[in-house]
């Protein structure tokens, strides 16, 4: 029994890495470490390091004691991993996220505000969105670090007048 | 460290390194690699999970409180605010046995409660780790064995 519980898993994890792996997994392919699934993705979606200059994701990494209102302090091996896989893949100068915005929030950067200029503040606080946040509630795969247009979902609640953002 | 808690620790190790050198190997040729690695899970070389139970960790805090936890009292505890602004309910929502939803981030949860979702309370350094941090945003202050005895035993009384 036992036996065949382990080979069902192992099939079902089989097809999982090669389903993850067809999809184009952008987490798989950079090596997202453990503990960031494990930790940051417990609370919230997680956010793709090139949406901040490494400087930003430092400075959050120093003061995880005040994470944006609650203590996120971790041991300090995971916190050192995951400073290390953020950096690595930060945003480099000249690109378009390279910046400190305040409090390091990534919707407070320029390209951000930008990106989402024709999204009617009401929609934000639509009880499916909550909170500009919660990437998910319309980048159906932002779980997996994708964002693209066409991959975009429209939350519930959007009234025809605020479509105009999820249209071009 | 209790002596069952020694025991647990190896595996878990193992399986979080298995999991990161698959991850780092899928990259090059996902299905051999996943392939071998199946060969060797399924001759039981690496085990997941935490091995512990709802039970087991409720059994754990009732000794270190030396008292049986209370539903009733954990179901108060659970859906009251505690001084601050969420109770353990604003996330974990009420009853816990659907999808919580992070009270700042939007994030779906998994269910809390056991009958919703079987990874819960199968972990017992996962489970220490969430209510240090959670108890601290509720209560400011970590929540004592009684406490957490007594929503445990809420958590596995709360039917699907
Ligand atoms: C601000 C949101 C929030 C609040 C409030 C909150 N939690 Fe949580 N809780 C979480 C998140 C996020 C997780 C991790 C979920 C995951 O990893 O899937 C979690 C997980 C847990 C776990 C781990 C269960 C397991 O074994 O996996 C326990 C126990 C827990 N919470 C208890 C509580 C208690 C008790 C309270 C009230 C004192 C509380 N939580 C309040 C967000 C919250």
């Amino acid at each position: 029994m036992k036996q065949t519980l382990r080979r069902l898993s192992c099939l079902s994890l089989l097809l999982l890495s090669a389903s993850s792996y067809a999809g184009d997994h952008q987490y798989l392919r950079m090596g997202m470490p453990e503990a960031y699934a494990q930790e940051c993705v417990g609370c919230h979606v997680a956010y793709p390091p090139k949406m901040l200059s490494a400087k930003s994701w430092q400075r959050m990494m120093s003061n995880l004691g005040q994470h944006y209102g609650t203590d996120a302090r971790l041991a300090p091996e995971k916190a050192r991993q995951i400073e290390a896989w953020l950096v690595d893949y930060a945003a480099r100068k000249g690109r378009r996220a390279y910046e400190m915005p305040p409090e390091d929030r990534i919707t407070q950067t320029r390209w951000f505000v930008k990106e989402h200029r024709h999204v009617a503040p009401p929609v934000w606080r639509l009880e499916s969105v909550k909170s500009a946040a919660n990437c998910q509630a319309c980048h159906s795969l932002a779980e997996q670090g994708r964002y693209d247009d066409d991959e975009l979902v429209v939350p519930k609640g959007v009234t025809p007048a605020q479509m105009r953002a999820f249209l071009d | 460290m209790p002596d069952s808690a020694k025991v647990q620790a190896a595996p878990r190790k193992v399986s979080a390194v298995f999991i990161k050198t698959e991850i780092a190997l899928m990259k090059k040729n996902p299905l051999a690699v996943g392939a071998a690695l199946c060969a060797l899970w399924a001759a039981g070389i690496a085990q997941a999970g935490g091995g512990t139970s709802p039970q087991a960790q409720l059994q754990r805090w009732n000794a270190q409180a030396e008292e049986a936890g209370q539903a009733a009292r954990g179901k108060a505890f659970f859906t009251q605010r505690h001084g601050g602004e969420w109770s353990c309910a604003s996330c974990h929502g009420n009853p816990p046995v659907a999808d919580g939803r992070h009270a700042v981030t939007g994030k779906t949860l998994k269910p809390l409660a056991p009958a919703g979702n079987p990874v819960a309370f199968s972990d017992q350094a996962r489970a220490d780790k969430w209510f240090r941090r959670n108890c601290k945003d509720v209560l400011s202050r970590e929540c004592t064995p009684r406490e957490k005895a007594d929503v445990l035993a809420f958590l596995i009384q709360t039917p699907r």
